[in-house]
């Protein structure tokens, strides 16, 4: 409330020689901004204004969503992804839907495909994202799979996505399908992509699929979503709808949109009928050092007392035979450093070249073909589920959820 | 007609291409491309997304009566903007100036911040779904106290190639909308408006021109009538037409709603199902179809077939509403029995519903939804031919009638681009933008200092060529012969099979300025401007057209040929002067100014005659 003036009231706003009706939406930077009867903003000075009528607030209706009994049950947790939401086009405003009748009124092909229950978990953006919060999802989802849900729908900004699916894929030993799904078109606009994503991901999550996985558009068509492992997918590109990729191996599966047939690898683990499993210790004292030309072996110091480092070195995996000392400090102290490479794609191999065999013979492991995130994340993981360092470095080493793989295939 | 008495409103809505050098919104080039050039396609389906009342625009909800892929052409010269796959740029500072310019050509008072806004358009022809458009400038003044409301900066919709597939190129050039107050009065007054407007515009000389550039909407009603925009009136000499045709729409359709009441007409609100009565029919159309629904109209017998426009009838209403769920069209009993359905059958169909002589059976013929859909739709509108007259959003057929789109949008689909940030609009830039001179007052000018004949003066004026024409003139190039090259002797020369695109303005002013300097006669400018479109250079133009010749050798060409012709230049007197011309301009080859020719020729027949 300023000068008496507050957000959705009637106002006279005036502009050279007359005046217009609008409704006073809220001052930024010291302009009035108000939306005309034309559905127009303008901004302009704050004595331009006089109040006209006050607001009155139209709550909006609140119809429930009736549900087919006969569906399988589904969860979705939300975590501040959007996959619906609303637009005031009196204000202006958009605002996120997390409710399972909201969603299934802005979606309403998902009702012929489940029951929804949704929860909503926190409402952040995805940059904001945690390790203790991937600890509280683990343990939401694994409640929500306790419960007896058919599968699970987790619903995450883009940015961070892939490191949550990640932690989420080492920390949960899931029978059915834990899906994360988001949007890279915010969902006010008629040409999003969560309308295909949801539906794609909840016809993922009644699937004959066990495992966590990504599911996102395949191409910038709306033709069909891809499934990837939650071990090796990577955001790619910044905007795309296609950003989410698998790295190193084919994706598990694929939908196709607007028909919804599945159709999964053989690589995709499947359902089951275990009881789910849940190890939900996160270490957060790692961290991922990305090498470049220049870089100063001081800057390493700031990493000591870490328990674990991820490198992602040059090429096969590489750092300067400067840093080789600094990073054989760290290990003498106690810190788990592995190497994973900054071209993403291929194996580290570090006996081909001495810089390479130097830091094999200070202690840094191999990372394989592992994404440097995933490694991050498996690093975490494994460190926060042992005190003791050799046993995190052996369970380290030991493939636990696709996330590399021995063989490198050609074609990816 | 008396357009005072029926109390005719309008107002015209103009969309003008700016040329800008890049797009509103991202660096691409505003250049239109042929389909042919694409070079990938991609498709997407596009919602209406829910409004705070759980509501979606009338308009947006008429698009989604059939939910519809829509198909993408992509160019070298699109990017991931036009894609809808990354976030816009910021405003285009060259499209908001010239805006602003034109705002302030019409005095009208800019908005102190500039917001843009996401205006819902799911017709396919914006990839996001909706137009980025931005509230400008209020308050404009016009001829005869004619006024303009708003000018807004928007962005251009991508092009229909065909059917749901647009092209990509367009999308994204910055485009100014004029929107005038309702105040003209007659079918005359709206073309004269949207002539002042249009000149106004290519006055700034930073618009596009040609065919599809500038696009105007007209907004009618009259008295006990609707407010209807026609949209996308691109020749404005059908415009008067199209207000013309209108204002009979409105007229008829006013006077059939009057004996409908008369005959108290009304609705049967619900189709009843007909299929089985034509299960047997010559119509290849019913005969395929699984289900075919029929609406009883009791009282229309006679009025749905009845012209309301030319070539227009109420049934074409009907049939533009039912063609929106995807039927292509329907049959009614006023303009039966034809197309294969017999007489027999429209008894057997009017008698199953127990309608009588004086109704009317709209038939639509698909399968169930989509007929159920149309029926619908049929009664609708049906039901607003009741009422009067719907408000409607129309588009211009061929010959300035129109056929319904859609219902008129409402103001409620607009929300903020929160990707683009405002721009402040300081006073002190605003009021020291330069204003162009009117293209009006330039054709006055020319004639007036130039002494050019004022309709040429104004045909100049008002050709896209007007700017190169004023440059010619202030390098001191005649200009008569700048006027004439560039109104004609291009025209001829592209007649003759020559391909004039290829010639640039400097070629044509280097051209110019050759005559200007002595270096070529006037003459010389056809052969010279054809030399240069087959790829010659100017030196080599000049070289072969306009070889130079001396004032002695001139004199010496010239000698010969008077002595040559000594009785006739003496039998004719001083009249030998023109027809020796021809003989002196073919020798030479136009590589000598005429006038020249003239002076050295009297000369040497006065001194024939002097003898
Ligand atoms: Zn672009």
């Amino acid at each position: 409330m300023k000068g008496g003036i507050s957000s959705g009231d009637t106002v006279l706003s005036r502009i050279g020689r007359t005046e217009r009706t609008g409704t006073f939406i809220t001052e930024r930077d010291g302009m009035a901004i108000v939306k005309l009867s034309s559905g127009y903003n303008i901004g302009l000075p704050r004595d331009h204004l006089s109040l006209l009528a006050r607001s009155e607030a139209v709550p909006a209706p609140l119809i429930s969503v009736a549900q087919d009994d006969s569906l399988p049950d589904l969860s979705i947790v939300s975590t501040g992804g959007t996959i619906a939401s609303r637009i005031d086009y009196r204000t202006g405003a958009v605002t996120s839907q997390f409710d399972a009748d909201d969603i299934l009124r802005a979606i309403p092909g998902l009702r012929g495909i489940a029951r929804f229950q949704a929860r909503k978990l926190y409402t952040l953006l995805s940059e904001n994202m945690t390790p203790a919060i991937w600890t509280e999802l683990a343990r939401a989802v694994f409640e929500e799979i306790k419960k007896g849900s058919t599968g699970v729908i987790v619903t995450h900004g883009t940015d961070t996505m892939a490191y949550s699916a990640a932690a989420l894929s080492f920390m949960l030993d899931t029978p059915v399908p834990v899906v994360f799904v988001g949007s890279q078109r915010s969902a006010d606009r008629p040409s999003s992509d969560n309308t295909q994503n949801a539906l794609c991901s909840a016809r993922a999550a009644v699937s004959d699929l066990g495992e966590v996985v990504v599911v996102m558009h395949a191409t910038t068509s709306d033709d069909r979503c891809s499934i990837h492992r939650g071990t090796r997918v990577r955001k790619m590109h910044s905007s795309r709808r296609d950003a989410f990729q698998s790295i190193g191996v084919p994706p598990l599966g694929s939908i196709k949109y607007p028909s919804l047939e599945v159709t999964l690898s053989d690589h995709a683990r499947r359902r089951r009928e275990d009881e789910p499993c849940l190890k939900d210790g996160i270490d957060d004292h790692c961290a991922l050092v990305c090498f470049h030309p220049g870089m100063k072996p001081t800057g390493l110091e700031l990493y000591s007392g870490y328990r674990g480092i991820v490198i992602a070195g040059t090429g096969l995996g590489h750092v300067s035979s400067e840093l080789v000392t600094a990073f054989r400090d760290l290990i003498e102290d106690g810190t788990v450093v592995v190497m994973t490479t900054q071209c993403l794609h291929g194996r580290v191999c570090d006996r081909v070249y001495d810089t390479g065999r130097d830091l094999i013979r200070a202690g840094v492991i191999e990372g394989e073909d592992m994404l440097p995130e995933t490694a991050l994340v498996k690093l975490m993981y494994v460190l926060g589920n042992t005190a003791d360092r050799d046993e995190a470095v052996e369970m380290f080493r030991h493939e636990l959820r696709g996330e590399y793989t021995r063989r490198s295939v050609n074609g990816l | 007609m008396d357009y005072e008495a029926l109390g005719l409103v309008a107002g015209i809505e103009i969309h003008q291409q700016l040329n800008t050098r890049e797009k509103m919104f991202c660096a691409c080039p505003t250049l239109l491309r042929k389909f042919d050039e694409r070079n990938g396609e991609f498709f997407r389906y596009l919602r209406a997304t829910e409004s705070e009342l759980g509501e979606i625009d009338l308009a947006a909800k008429e698009e989604m009566k059939h939910e519809r892929l829509f198909t993408y052409y992509t160019y070298d010269t699109t990017c991931l903007v036009e894609y809808d796959e990354e976030p816009p740029g910021p405003l285009n500072a060259e499209a908001l100036e010239i805006c602003c310019t034109i705002a302030r050509m019409f005095s009208m008072t800019p908005v102190p911040q500039i917001h843009t806004m996401r205006k819902l358009v799911i017709d396919g022809s914006n990839t996001s779904g909706f137009q980025r458009t931005a509230l400008v400038a209020f308050d404009g003044e016009l001829p005869n106290a004619g006024t303009i409301e708003t000018l807004c900066l928007e962005e251009e919709a991508a092009q229909r190639a065909e059917g749901h597939t647009f092209s990509l190129d367009r999308l994204g050039i910055p485009l100014v909308e004029i929107t005038t107050s309702p105040c003209m009065r007659t079918p005359e007054e709206v073309e004269a408006m949207a002539r002042y407007i249009g000149m106004a515009l290519r006055s700034t000389g930073r618009v596009k021109r040609g065919l599809g550039t500038i696009r105007q909407d007209v907004n009618i009603s009259i008295r006990d009538g609707a407010r209807v925009e026609i949209k996308g009136v691109q020749e404005l000499d059908l415009i008067a037409e199209v207000v013309r045709r209108e204002v009979e729409r409105q007229k008829n359709l006013l006077s059939l709603r009057e004996e409908l009441r008369e005959r108290k007409g009304a609705v049967k609100s619900e189709p009843a199902d007909v299929t089985r009565v034509f299960s047997k029919t010559g119509s290849s159309i019913l005969k395929k179809a699984p289900c075919v629904l029929a609406v009883v109209l009791e009282g229309f017998g006679g009025l749905v077939g009845r012209e309301i426009q030319p070539g227009r009838r109420l049934g074409s209403e009907f049939s533009d509403y039912a063609k929106k769920c995807g039927v292509g069209g329907i049959f009614h009993t006023d303009e039966l029995p034809a197309y294969g359905i017999t007489a027999e059958e429209v008894e057997k169909l009017r008698v199953s519903l127990s309608a009588g002589a004086s109704d009317c059976i709209v038939l639509v013929a698909a399968d169930p939804a989509k007929a159920s859909c149309a029926a619908r739709q049929v009664i609708s509108r049906a039901e607003k031919a009741l009422q009067g007259i719907p408000e409607e959003t129309r588009r211009m057929l061929e010959d300035g009638s129109t056929a319904y789109m859609r219902p008129l949008p409402g103001a409620a689909r607009m929300y903020p681009e929160t990707d683009v940030f405002p721009i402040t609009i300081s006073d002190d830039w605003y009021g020291r933008l330069p204003l162009p001179e009117l293209l009006s007052a330039k054709a006055e000018r020319f004639s007036r200092e130039m002494g050019l004949d004022p309709a040429l003066a104004s045909q100049i004026a008002s050709s896209e060529q007007v700017f190169l024409f004023e440059q010619a003139a202030a390098s001191g190039i005649p200009p008569l012969l700048a006027a004439r090259t560039l109104l004609a002797t291009l025209k001829e020369l592209s007649r003759a099979g020559t391909d004039v695109s290829v010639i640039s303005d400097e070629d044509i002013m280097a051209v110019l300025s050759a005559v200007r300097d002595g270096k070529a006669a006037k003459e010389a400018v056809p052969a010279m401007l054809d030399a240069l479109a087959q790829g010659r250079t100017l030196d080599q133009a000049l070289s072969t057209c306009a070889p130079s010749l001396s004032r002695e050798e001139l004199e010496k060409i010239i000698r010969k040929i008077v002595e040559e012709r000594r009785s006739f230049v003496v039998s004719r007197g001083k009249g030998a002067v023109g027809p020796l011309m021809g003989v002196v301009m073919a020798e030479v080859r136009g590589s000598v100014d005429g006038k020249l020719v003239s002076e050295i020729l009297s000369k040497e027949i006065a001194r024939v005659l002097g003898k």
